[in-house]
């Protein structure tokens, strides 16, 4: 199960950059006035994205003084979901849903690659650094199971061959196209489709 | 069953396309002006009449919820506040409206806006759901050019503004006072009930909080009627839903049917059966993990709607069906839906964030067959010590998938632990008290 640690290596300082202050800034504006602080979720998502992935404490300070609110704040919401990694990740960020409608179409045989061909623990780089996986609860979207995320993007209806298949491509630097691997377009039957039948291939 | 042309979402496979041209081909954001124009009353009557009822898992009456909002705006202003944080396992029907429906839900979002009062609409997205988010984003941009958003939406000269919070992985945000303060910026914990967000809600203003299919189906009620709607399925469990089979069967998919199809005609038809035919058929779980299993027998007969389900002691929930076949550990399976439920507790309340981790250790040593015979009994008390303990429905949310378990498969278990008990019961005393002091030897 993923632990939230810190990690110890921190960088000094952290600041926005100018593209990532104009939308801050404009998220910002979403909420109303004096309200700034709800807008701490979308921050560090952007600082996360900034920084490789992963949010660090001067993040937390900064996002806290441009927000104007307490520096605790920050860090109980930075710590209480689960997306904000704290640790650096791979680039390339594998996260296998194992919740039980992905796991009874076998999931853990996508782990089990994940631990061959990526590290041998989750939350742990890879040998040339580029890759980490993690198992993460339910995913949403159960009905194309098993599937994973990397970063931000689903790949659904995987079996273990085409999970290798992907990260030999990743390691190459190669990024597959998202999506089913079994040829579906959304979350419609395969071959039995009963209904909507007038609409299909419209 | 349902014939296509009553089907509320034509685009739920997308089939044309979720750009605003095709949604309004399909007839959305028709007439907005004029089901705006004939007022508050008439709208929320109409709900009313059409017996919908939330599709977010509880079931309750939309049109109920929205006359909670005040009549008149007070010095404070109305918010309508959409629930997207579907994290439910099983459940992944908002994903297709969001990714493929977008328009239904804008003009959802207008209608219900107009009649609750609000000029602000925040759709509450899971950060998983980033490109669905995206997706929706796009609608948004799209139906600000057409006039359809803004300061005079879709003619109605009534100002509405849409805008997207992400969420970052967390369950409990799925809870609607949760959902508040994870808006305002806080951790996801929920609030005390009362006061209801209909009067105190997000930043402390009254607030409608609605799941995305409840009111992506507003429009099509409203143009079609809310005796059109209550015409589908039975009284008190009217209208179409989509229903999410995952798990072991032949085709897992979504499909939008009437209220009160049967299970196995859901399984049988439209998802292509069990894997391994009908009889390898072990339980399902009926509506989302929360929700306790069902085993093969009450299968056969039952039928899928808010009523029938409670009365086969579970509940329709989200409608997420999960089949399990018995070709898997049923006991294994339960006990990751616990492991599930301990990593998402928001650790507020003890027997909740506790009384979790209890159950996942218990069950996931009973799936191994270490446990001792009477720890049976001891895991279903501890279930009933979370259920009602706890400020949000999570507690019961946790608990009842292994009651669930306990009641239909409570023989399969003990089969499997056969261990005595450690301490052998002497004295009728609670397990609660320290047993092993009570016994000379083990003093």
């Amino acid at each position: 199960m993923a632990v939230k640690k810190i990690s110890k290596v921190q960088p000094e300082k952290f600041e926005f950059n100018k593209k990532n202050k104009e939308t801050a800034d404009s998220i910002i504006k979403n909420y109303p006035s004096g309200k700034q602080q709800s807008a701490v979720m979308a921050l560090l998502y952007l600082a996360q994205k900034q920084n490789d992935n992963w949010i660090p404490l001067s993040a937390m300070k900064y996002i806290a003084k441009y927000l104007d609110m307490p520096y605790i704040k920050v860090y109980e919401v930075a710590t209480f979901y689960s997306m904000y990694n704290l640790t650096p990740v791979g680039k390339y960020f594998f996260q296998v849903c194992t919740t039980t409608p992905c796991m009874l179409r076998g999931a853990y045989n996508l782990v089990d690659v994940c631990k061959r061909k990526i590290s041998e623990e989750e939350s742990c780089l890879s040998e040339d650094g580029k890759t980490s996986w993690l198992e993460v609860e339910c995913l949403g979207a159960c009905v194309n199971a098993p599937m994973l995320q990397l970063n931000e993007d689903y790949y659904e209806d995987l079996d273990p061959t085409k999970l290798e298949q992907i990260i030999d491509k990743i390691n190459n630097d190669e990024v597959p196209q998202p999506g089913s691997f079994r040829g579906r377009l959304s979350s419609e039957p395969e071959n039995t489709r009963k209904t909507l039948i007038g609409n299909k291939n419209a | 069953m349902l014939e296509d042309k009553d089907r509320i979402f034509q685009n739920l496979y997308n089939d044309f396309g979720a750009d605003l041209k095709s949604a309004k081909q399909r007839g959305d954001w028709k007439d907005t002006k004029e089901i705006c124009g004939k007022g508050r009353e008439w709208i929320i009557n109409e709900i009313k009449a059409s017996e919908l009822r939330g599709r977010g898992g509880a079931g309750f009456p939309t049109g109920l919820k929205w006359s909670f909002a005040p009549k008149e705006v007070g010095s404070r202003p109305h918010y309508l506040v959409i629930n997207a944080d579907e994290s439910e396992p099983g459940t992944c029907k908002d994903r297709d409206i969001l990714r493929f429906e977008p328009h239904k839900l804008i003009e959802g979002c207008l209608i219900a806006s107009y009649a609750v009062n609000a000029h602000k609409c925040y759709i509450y997205i899971r950060g998983e759901y980033f490109n669905e988010g995206q997706k929706l984003q796009t609608a948004i941009d799209e139906a600000y050019k057409d006039g359809l958003l803004g300061k005079n939406s879709a003619g109605t000269d009534w100002e509405l503004d849409i805008y997207i919070h992400y969420g970052a992985g967390a369950y409990i945000c799925g809870e609607e006072t949760a959902l508040l303060e994870s808006i305002e910026g806080k951790k996801g914990q929920p609030r005390l009930k009362p006061p209801f967000p209909a009067l105190i809600g997000l930043y402390g203003c009254p607030t409608i909080i609605n799941n995305v299919e409840t009111i992506s189906v507003v429009p099509t009620i409203l143009r079609r009627g809310g005796r059109w709607f209550s015409s589908l399925g039975r009284p008190k469990n009217t209208g179409s839903k989509i229903y999410c089979i995952s798990g072991n069967v032949n085709n897992p998919c979504n499909v939008e049917e009437e209220m009160g199809i049967p299970l196995k005609e859901l399984i049988e038809k439209h998802a292509g059966g069990v894997i391994g035919g009908w009889d390898n058929l072990k339980a399902v779980i009926p509506g989302g993990s929360s929700m306790p299993l069902l085993p093969k027998e009450t299968c056969e007969t039952i039928k899928m709607d808010f009523d029938a389900c409670v009365e086969n002691k579970t509940g329709l929930g989200t409608a997420g069906i999960v089949v399990i076949n018995k070709d898997q550990d049923i006991i294994k399976c339960m006990a990751r839906i616990a492991r599930f439920y301990k990593h998402e507790s928001c650790g507020q309340c003890t027997p909740c964030r506790e009384g979790s981790g209890w159950m996942w250790r218990m069950l996931e040593r009973m799936a191994k067959g270490e446990a001792t015979r009477d720890e049976v009994d001891m895991l279903l008390d501890v279930t009933k010590q979370i259920e009602g303990h706890t400020i949000c429905a999570f507690g019961e949310g946790s608990s009842w998938p292994v009651q669930g378990l306990i009641r239909n498969f409570k023989d399969e278990i003990i089969e499997r632990n056969k261990f005595d008990p450690i301490v052998k019961k002497q004295k009728d005393i609670p397990y609660l008290v320290d047993q092993h002091l009570l016994e000379k030897e083990n003093a």
